[in-house]
């Protein structure tokens, strides 16, 4: 990736404690415009928790996290507005459950982004075409599928027209019949040149879709390496024996 | 979600015979509401046919509009302020945090007929003597027209049964308030982050995302609170608001007809909390329906 343009995310020394837990320890990393950045690691080490602190769902508790050249941390007045730009989806899917699925993606555009009721409805319609489901419009989240509901998070998502898309293991919860589904929306994401960062399980997805893996273990960044070198030849041995232990089946 | 009543009563009942014997509470005929119903219509044909109850009736009738104005007059005010403190226990911030569990914790801590008589005989005459010197000092410093009518704001000027109410209303806003509150904490924290990951503000990711799950999985409990309320307005009457109870006690004090009086009144309260549960039962299906 080109290395002189701005960053789109830029996380600097940035450690997160919980208590006495150091869930995330000076992590720094760069994502720049275009690129998709995959992050894998065993559970517990720091890899939801750091995607968290990407649009300030999780405080750090030092460090510095800059979205698009602005700064978070010195920006609090105007955090929503920045996380109006920052996509989110989430591994339980996180629908709002009284509203229908296109109310789902309307919500956030009227109130946050003034956009009329139409206009929205017709944006609604085209994300929904775009992730496979447009005839589910009027449905509730309860009457669709896990696939489904995690493809209408990614379409309210996208109605945003975020710069970056966070995606936090978003398969984790599904049927392994539905995956593909949603990796599929995810490898279009990609097609499209955005801008994404991934905490997924999904080896397979990270090999086609990723720019870059970054491998964390214990709240540090292990390993960093294009998926080809870190999937045939990685050089750490906590990487080699996370690879071995979900790859030998 | 729920089972669906009709669904079940729907199927024959050999379909039903596996699953009805994992189910906690079995589907009955509403034999109970029978039961209760004959207790109400003979009650009532005793007033038809016997002039004692005929009597009793007609003069206990007329404290109905006092109960039943004082009841929903003091739940719909509980429920606004119980869903501003209920708000407030889960406010960031700890001023209103603490302000809000201290009058939920004072309000729990205290039976409510002294409450009753603390609020309609200490609370509020204190309220009307601060408004009235409060009054006199606008008059002294020349605000003359303003001050004139808080100084004239006396102890009498607030009826009993405006008491009664805001006595009501107080104590059931601390219930109503906790009722809020495990509704706003029974709607998934994922929720929360979910709107404020796109740009809501909190105070909007409350109005939009949450409460309305919230109110809707607390709607039955709110419910309870009314039928509770309704029952409660008896004890107005220690503060000689005309309720049905306090002319019932009115009318046996001159009468001595204690058992005609006394079952018309629990009749009464009967019919009236049996008609608000069938409604409420009737808004909850309604609701489970359109969730489907």
């Amino acid at each position: 990736m080109s290395e002189n343009k701005t960053p789109m995310i830029e996380v600097k020394d940035l450690s997160k404690n919980f208590g006495v837990v150091e869930a995330v320890n000076g992590v720094s990393l760069k994502v720049f415009p275009k690129q998709v950045l995959v992050i894998i690691g065993p559970s517990g080490s720091g890899k939801s928790t750091l995607l968290r602190t990407m649009n300030w769902l999780e405080k750090p508790t030092e460090g510095e996290v800059i979205v698009d050249g602005v700064s978070l941390s010195e920006n609090q007045h105007c955090i929503n507005a920045i996380r109006s730009n920052i996509g989110m989806v989430f591994q339980s899917f996180n629908l709002y459950g009284h509203l229908t699925v296109t109310e789902n993606i309307t919500l956030a555009l009227r109130i946050v982004k003034k956009i009329k009721k139409n206009e929205a409805k017709k944006i609604a319609m085209q994300q929904l075409t775009k992730v496979g489901i447009a005839d589910k419009a009027d449905y509730y989240p309860a009457q669709l599928s896990g696939g489904q509901q995690q493809r209408v998070a990614i379409a309210r998502a996208l109605a945003m027209e975020p710069k970056v898309m966070l995606f936090d293991e978003p398969t984790s919860a599904l049927d392994p019949e539905m995956i593909k589904e949603v990796l599929d929306v995810m490898l279009l994401l990609v097609k499209d040149g955005m801008t994404m960062v991934i905490v997924t399980h999904e080896m397979g997805f990270a090999k086609a879709a990723a720019d870059e893996v970054i491998f964390m273990d214990m709240g540090k960044i292990v390993e960093r390496a294009a998926p080809e070198v870190f999937f045939e030849n990685p050089s750490c041995e906590r990487s080699k024996q996370f690879l071995s232990q979900i790859l030998s089946h | 979600m729920a089972v669906n009543d009709r669904f079940v009563t729907q199927k024959s009942k050999s379909e039903l015979q596996s699953g009805s014997e994992m189910q906690l509470t079995k589907k009955d005929f509403p034999w109970w509401m029978i039961a209760i119903g004959v207790v109400i219509v003979i009650t009532f044909l005793m007033i038809q046919i016997n002039p004692d109850f005929k009597d009793a009736f007609k003069i206990i009738r007329a404290g109905l509009g006092v109960t039943i104005s004082t009841t929903l007059s003091a739940y719909s005010i509980a429920i606004l302020l119980g869903l501003f403190i209920g708000l407030g226990r889960v406010s960031e911030s700890v001023v209103w945090r603490n302000i809000s569990t201290i009058y939920v914790e004072i309000i729990r801590g205290v039976p409510l007929m002294v409450l009753i008589f603390f609020i309609a005989l200490v609370l509020i005459p204190g309220l009307t003597s601060i408004v009235s010197s409060l009054g006199e000092v606008l008059i002294s410093w020349g605000i003359e027209d303003f001050g004139a009518k808080l100084a004239a704001v006396e102890n009498k000027s607030i009826s009993m049964n405006v008491r009664a109410i805001i006595s009501l209303a107080i104590t059931y806003a601390a219930f109503s308030a906790e009722i809020f509150r495990a509704g706003i904490q029974s709607v998934s924290q994922g929720q929360m982050e979910a709107a404020r990951s796109q740009g809501l503000s909190r105070w909007q990711a409350m109005r939009y995302v949450i409460l309305p799950q919230a109110i809707r999985n607390v709607l039955p409990a709110l419910g309870n609170d009314l039928i509770s309320m309704l029952k409660d307005s008896s004890l107005v009457s220690i503060l000689a608001v005309r309720d049905i109870t306090q002319v019932t006690r009115l009318y046996v004090g001159r009468s001595f007809k204690f058992a005609e009086a006394y079952s018309i009144l629990c009749v009464l309260y009967l019919t009236l909390t049996l008609i608000l549960s069938l409604c409420l039962k009737a808004i909850e299906r309604k609701m489970q329906n359109e969730r489907k």
